[in-house]
C-alpha cells in the first residue's frame, strides 16, 4: 500500500513540475474528430476502427515510453502489480491527468482490470445512433494500443481490450489488461 | 400552457423540435394546442412559429443579447413567440399558449391539475420556483407564468430555460459524430430539454 501512495506521489509531483499542459478540449476535439473521421473512411466498419486506433495507438506508445521514462525516472518494476500502479498512478496522470483505479485482480497477478471514472478523450461524445456503433465502436481503443506498445518496449507483451465504455450506456468504463509474457532477450535471427 | 420549441439553423434547417406543457401550477407537462381545427394540431405550431422568423431577423440587430425575449404575437391562435440567438446564428424558438383565460386552469391543465400551485412572485431564479407549493388549490397566480406571456417573470423564465438549452446545445453539436446543420437526434439532449422546461416553464 505504502509503494502505491507513493507512486501516486510521484504522479502528482510530476504532473505539477515537469508537465506541459494544454486545453483539454484541443485533445477531446481532435481525438473525436479522428475516430469520427475513421468510422467515415472505414464506411461504419467498425471493427476495423477499433483495429486502426488500436494500431495508432501502439506506434504513439512505442515512442511515449521513452518520454515517460525520461520524465518519470521511474526504475524497472519489481512485478506486473507495480507496473499497473505505475500505468495509472503516473502513466495516466502525467498524460492524461487521470487516475484509472486498478482492480479486479485475477489471482496468478496476470490480469487486471482498469477503472475509468473519468475519460477526458470522451467528453462531449454520444456515439451515432445507427444502431451498430453501441455494440461494435470502442470509442477510446486507441488507449489500449497506447499501453501495448509501450509496454511491450520494456519487454512486456500484453493484450488490452475494454470491456465496458460508458458511451455505450455501461455504469463503467473497464480496460482489462493481461499480461501475455515477459519477453526474453532473442538472439537476432543468425544470417548464413 | 403549451410549449413548442423548435431550433432552426441558420439556413433556417429544422434541426429539432419538441412539444411540451407545462409542469407548474399542477400541469401534467402534456402539450394541449387549441387550434380552430384539431387535425391541425400537428403542424399549426410550425407555421405559426416559422412565421416568425421575419420577426426574428429584424430584432437580431437590434441589440447584442442572444436573447430576443418575446418577438413575436399570432393573435387568432393567442400564441407568443419567444427567442433566443447563439453566436452562430442558430436560433432557438419557443411557442407559447397561455390556457384559455375564461377556463378554469384545470380544464387546460388535465386531471392532474391542482396539487400545486406556483407563486411566481414569491422568488425567481432559484429553488424558489420549486417551493411553491404552499396552496393546494388549483388557482394559478395572477402573475404566474401561464397567465401572462409578456410578463417579466415570463420572459425570466423563458431565459432561464433558453439559456439551459443553449449549455446543453453547445455539448451536444460538440460531439464528434454531430455534423453542423444535421437533425439534432440525440436522446440525451432531447431528455435534457423537457427537464429544463420541467424545471422553468
Amino acid at each position: 500500500m505504502s509503494s502505491s501512495t507513493k507512486v501516486s506521489r510521484i504522479g502528482e509531483e510530476l504532473w505539477k513540475t515537469k508537465i506541459d499542459k494544454v486545453n483539454a478540449e484541443l485533445v477531446t476535439l481532435t481525438y473525436g474528430t479522428i475516430v469520427a473521421q475513421l468510422c467515415q473512411d472505414y464506411d461504419g466498419n467498425y471493427h476495423d476502427v477499433n483495429k486502426q486506433l488500436e494500431k495508432m495507438g501502439y506506434n504513439i506508445g512505442m515512442r511515449l515510453i521513452e518520454d515517460f521514462l525520461a520524465k518519470s525516472n521511474a526504475g524497472r518494476c519489481a512485478n506486473f502489480r507495480e507496473t499497473a500502479d505505475m500505468i495509472s498512478k503516473v502513466g495516466f496522470k502525467i498524460f492524461l491527468n487521470v487516475t484509472p483505479t486498478v482492480t479486479n485482480w485475477t489471482s496468478d497477478n496476470n490480469q487486471f482490470s482498469l477503472i475509468f471514472d473519468e475519460n477526458p478523450l470522451a467528453d462531449f461524445v454520444e456515439l451515432p445512433d445507427d444502431g451498430r456503433a453501441q455494440d461494435e465502436l470502442w470509442f477510446s481503443n486507441i488507449l489500449c494500443g497506447v499501453l501495448r506498445g509501450s509496454l511491450e518496449m520494456v519487454q512486456m507483451q500484453i493484450e488490452a481490450h475494454f470491456v465496458s465504455d460508458v458511451l455505450r450506456g455501461d455504469d463503467t468504463t473497464e480496460m482489462r489488461v493481461s499480461l501475455v509474457r515477459y519477453i526474453e532477450d532473442e538472439m537476432p535471427p543468425e544470417d548464413d | 400552457m403549451s410549449y413548442y420549441f423548435t431550433i432552426l439553423s441558420p439556413t433556417d434547417v429544422p434541426l429539432f423540435n419538441i412539444a411540451f406543457g407545462t409542469s407548474k401550477s399542477g400541469g401534467d407537462g402534456i402539450a394541449r394546442f387549441r387550434f380552430p381545427e384539431a387535425a391541425q394540431n400537428t403542424y399549426m405550431t410550425q407555421f405559426i412559429i416559422h412565421s416568425s422568423l421575419d420577426m426574428l431577423e429584424e430584432a437580431q440587430w437590434m441589440g447584442g443579447n442572444m436573447y430576443l425575449k418575446h418577438i413575436d404575437t399570432y393573435p387568432p391562435a393567442s400564441s407568443y413567440i419567444s427567442a433566443f440567438l447563439t453566436p452562430s446564428g442558430t436560433r432557438f424558438l419557443l411557442l407559447h399558449q397561455p390556457p384559455q383565460p375564461n377556463l378554469p386552469p384545470s380544464s387546460s391543465s388535465g386531471p392532474g391539475g391542482g396539487s400545486m400551485s406556483l407563486s411566481v412572485t414569491s422568488g425567481m431564479g432559484s429553488s424558489g420556483l420549486f417551493g411553491g407549493s404552499g396552496s393546494s388549490s388549483g388557482r394559478a397566480s395572477s402573475s404566474s407564468i401561464a397567465a401572462n406571456p409578456t410578463s417579466p417573470q415570463t420572459e425570466e423564465a423563458v431565459r432561464q430555460f433558453m439559456t439551459e438549452v443553449y449549455e446543453n446545445y453547445v455539448k451536444t453539436v460538440m460531439s464528434p459524430f454531430y455534423r453542423r446543420g444535421m437533425e439534432v437526434k440525440s436522446p440525451v439532449f432531447r431528455g435534457k430539454v423537457s427537464a429544463a422546461g420541467r424545471k422553468w416553464l
